[in-house]
C-alpha cells in the first residue's frame, strides 16, 4: 500500500511541478475554443429546448479536455521513463501490477479532474447552468478520465518512441474526441455519422457529462454510464494484464 | 598487476562455510538460461552465493553478466529455470525477493523532474518505507552527497548521478546487494571511496555482487568469482584457488650459457636472454636447480611469474583451461 501511494505522489508531483503546461495550457485552449464558437455560433438557435448552443458547448469542452488530459498524463509518463530509463526504478521495488497500474491510473484522473474544473470556472460565465444531477455529472466526470487514463496506461507501455505516441495521440484520441458530440448534437447529423457516433465511447462520456448539467442528452445517462464503465473495465483488465505479465517493461 | 596480498580474503566466507542448513543462499540460480532471438544469452547458469559472501562476476561484454543480473532482479524473464533471492523465488515471491535485493543498474539513468533528496525518498517509499530520514542522510554523507541533497538531479556530474543510483539501490537496506559495473566512467577517487564503502557493508553482513571490468577491483575485493562466457558458465571458485590451479608456475631465469637439453621440454618461450619455464609447482625448481647445477650452468636471474586474474581471465576466455 505504502508503495502504491509514494508512486502515486510522485506522479502527482510530476504533473504539478508543470502545472502550467499541463493544467493552465488546456484550460486556455478550451476558453479559446469556447470564445471562438461562442461568437459564430451564437445565432443557431437553441440545441435542446431552454439551452443555447454557448452553455451546450461548455460540458462538451470540459470532457473533452479531460479525457485529452488524462490520457496525455499516463502515456507521456511512462513514456519518458521508458526511453530516459528510470522505470528501472519502479520495477526494482516490489510493487505489484494492481499498485502500479492503480497510481498511474488515479494520477491520470486527478490531472483530468482539475483540467476540468479549470474549464468549467474560466467558461461558467457563457451560461452554464449549475448541474441539474450532479451525480451523474460527477459519475461521467471520474469513469471518462478513468477510460482515458487507462488507455494511456497501455499507449505508454506499447510505445517504443516519442512519434509512436505521437500517432497514437493525433490518430486516436484526437478523433475520437473531436468527433464525439463536443461542438454539435449528433441527432443533427446524418443517419450514417449519428450510427457512426454511436461506436465512440467517447461520445456517451460527453453526453452522460452534459446530461449532468442540462437533464436533457442525446442518449439515456444510464446507457451511456454502461457503455463508458464497461470502456472502463475492459481497458483496466488489458492495461493490468500487460502489467502483469511485463509486457514491453520486462524482457 | 599485483596480488594484493591478504586483501584477497579478508572479506571472505565468514557466512558460506559451515552456513546451517536453514540458511538459504543470498542467491541461488538453478539452471537459467534465457534466449533472445537467435542470442542464446544465457545457457543453463546453476550456482549459489551464499550469505556474506563478497562475490564477482565477471566476463567479456555479451557473456551475460547483465541478463543474469537483471534476471535476479526480475527485470528479464528466465526462459527456464529458477532464481531465488534470501530463498525467495524472484517470480512467485517476488515482493520479499526484490525487498532482499539492492540493484545498481549499469546504465546511468535518473529522474530529471526530481532532487536527489527526492529521489530517494520515492524510492524508499516504493519499497514501503515512508519515514527513512536517518538512514537517507547517512547515505547521503556516506557517499559524499550531503551537499548536493537538494540539487536537481539533472545539474548533477555523471560521477555524482552515479552515487544517487548506489544510494538508491541502499535506500531499502537490502541483504543482498548487486553492482553492475558501479565503477565504469567513475574517477578514482569515487572508486575508492565506493568500495570502502561496500566493503563495510559486506563486514556488516550484507552479501555483494559485482560486475566490473577492472579485474584488479574483483581480485582485491571478491573471495569468489564466476566467470561468463557466450551465456555459460565457464569458471567457478574461490579466488585464491582459481588463482592457484590456473598458476602453473611460471619461472624466468637467466643463465650462464644454453638451456639444457633435458629442460627445454619446460620451456614456453624466450624473452629478452631468459627462459620461460612452466613448473606444475615451485616444488619443482628445485629439481630444475640441481640439473643446472649438475651442468655447472650459473643462474644470474631468478624471477617467479605471479599469476593474477586477468591472466587467468585472458586464458580463459581463449578456451585454455586452468
Amino acid at each position: 500500500m505504502q508503495g502504491f501511494l509514494t508512486l502515486l505522489k510522485k506522479e502527482l508531483v510530476r504533473f504539478w511541478k508543470v502545472s502550467f503546461q499541463t493544467v493552465a495550457a488546456p484550460v486556455l485552449t478550451a476558453l479559446m475554443y469556447q470564445l471562438i464558437f461562442a461568437h459564430v455560433m451564437n445565432s443557431h438557435g437553441q440545441v435542446y429546448p431552454g439551452v443555447s448552443y454557448t452553455a451546450f458547448l461548455i460540458p462538451g469542452l470540459a470532457m473533452m479536455s479531460m479525457a485529452q488530459n488524462a490520457f496525455a498524463n499516463s502515456s507521456s509518463s511512462l513514456i519518458q521513463s521508458k526511453i530516459t530509463g528510470n522505470i528501472v526504478f519502479l520495477l526494482l521495488p516490489p510493487l505489484t501490477a494492481t499498485e502500479f497500474f492503480g497510481a498511474y491510473l488515479i494520477a491520470s484522473i486527478v490531472r483530468g479532474l482539475a483540467v476540468g474544473a479549470g474549464v468549467l470556472l474560466v467558461t461558467a460565465g457563457f451560461g452554464l447552468p449549475l448541474p441539474a444531477h450532479p451525480l451523474w455529472m460527477l459519475t461521467f466526470a471520474f469513469l471518462g478520465s478513468g477510460v482515458l487514463g487507462a488507455l494511456g496506461v497501455i499507449a505508454g507501455i506499447w510505445a517504443e518512441k516519442f512519434d509512436q505516441l505521437a500517432a497514437f495521440q493525433n490518430f486516436l484520441i484526437m478523433p475520437l474526441t473531436f468527433l464525439s458530440g463536443v461542438f454539435y448534437s449528433i441527432n443533427g447529423l446524418p443517419p450514417f455519422w449519428r450510427e457512426a457516433s454511436h461506436l465512440n465511447p467517447v461520445f456517451y462520456m460527453i453526453d452522460g457529462f452534459r446530461y449532468g448539467f442540462f437533464g436533457q442528452a442525446d442518449v439515456h445517462p444510464a446507457l451511456a454510464c454502461a457503455v463508458v464503465a464497461a470502456s472502463f473495465l475492459l481497458l483496466s483488465s488489458l492495461a493490468l494484464w500487460l502489467i502483469k505479465n511485463g509486457y514491453k517493461l520486462r524482457h | 598487476m599485483q596480488l594484493t596480498g591478504g586483501a584477497v580474503s579478508r572479506y571472505n566466507c565468514r557466512f558460506s562455510l559451515n552456513t546451517p542448513a536453514t540458511m538459504p543462499s543470498a542467491i541461488s540460480i538453478q539452471a537459467v538460461s534465457k534466449r533472445f532471438g537467435q542470442l542464446q544469452a544465457l545457457d543453463a547458469i546453476s550456482f549459489n552465493v551464499e550469505q556474506g559472501e563478497f562475490f564477482a562476476l565477471l566476463g567479456p561484454n555479451g557473456a551475460g553478466k547483465t541478463t543474469l543480473i537483471t534476471t535476479m532482479a526480475g527485470l528479464t524473464r528466465a526462459d527456464s529455470g529458477s532464481v531465488r533471492i534470501m530463498g525467495n523465488d524472484v517470480v512467485t515471491q517476488f515482493r520479499e525477493a526484490r525487498r532482499s535485493l539492492g540493484v545498481v543498474p549499469q546504465e546511468l539513468v535518473f529522474d530529471p523532474f526530481l532532487t536527489v533528496r527526492e529521489t530517494l525518498r520515492f524510492q524508499s517509499g516504493y519499497f514501503g518505507l515512508p519515514r527513512n530520514d536517518v538512514w537517507i542522510d547517512e547515505l547521503l554523507h556516506k557517499l559524499g552527497l550531503a551537499d548536493k541533497a537538494d540539487a536537481n538531479m539533472r545539474a548533477l556530474s555523471g560521477g555524482m548521478k552515479r552515487r544517487v543510483m548506489v544510494a538508491q539501490a541502499l535506500v531499502h537496506r537490502p541483504p543482498v546487494i548487486v553492482l553492475d559495473e558501479p565503477t565504469a566512467g567513475v574517477d578514482v577517487e569515487l572508486r575508492q571511496s565506493l568500495w570502502e564503502f561496500v566493503r563495510e557493508l559486506n563486514a556488516a553482513g550484507h552479501t555483494i555482487i559485482l560486475t566490473t571490468h577492472y579485474l584488479e577491483e574483483a581480485e582485491t575485493l571478491c573471495s569468489r568469482i564466476a566467470m561468463l562466457k557466450n551465456g555459460r558458465l565457464i569458471a567457478l571458485d574461490n579466488m585464491d584457488k582459481l588463482l592457484a590451479h590456473s598458476a602453473r608456475r611460471e619461472v624466468a631465469l637467466k643463465l650462464s650459457a644454453a638451456l639444457p637439453a633435458e629442460l627445454e621440454a619446460l620451456r614456453l618461450r624466450q624473452e629478452e636472454g631468459r627462459h620461460i619455464l612452466q613448473l606444475q609447482d615451485l616444488g619443482q625448481l628445485e629439481n630444475v636447480l640441481s640439473i643446472l647445477r649438475h651442468r655447472n650452468i650459473t643462474v644470474r636471474e631468478l624471477n617467479v611469474i605471479e599469476t593474477d586474474l586477468e591472466s587467468v581471465f585472458v586464458k580463459m576466455m581463449n578456451g585454455v583451461t586452468v
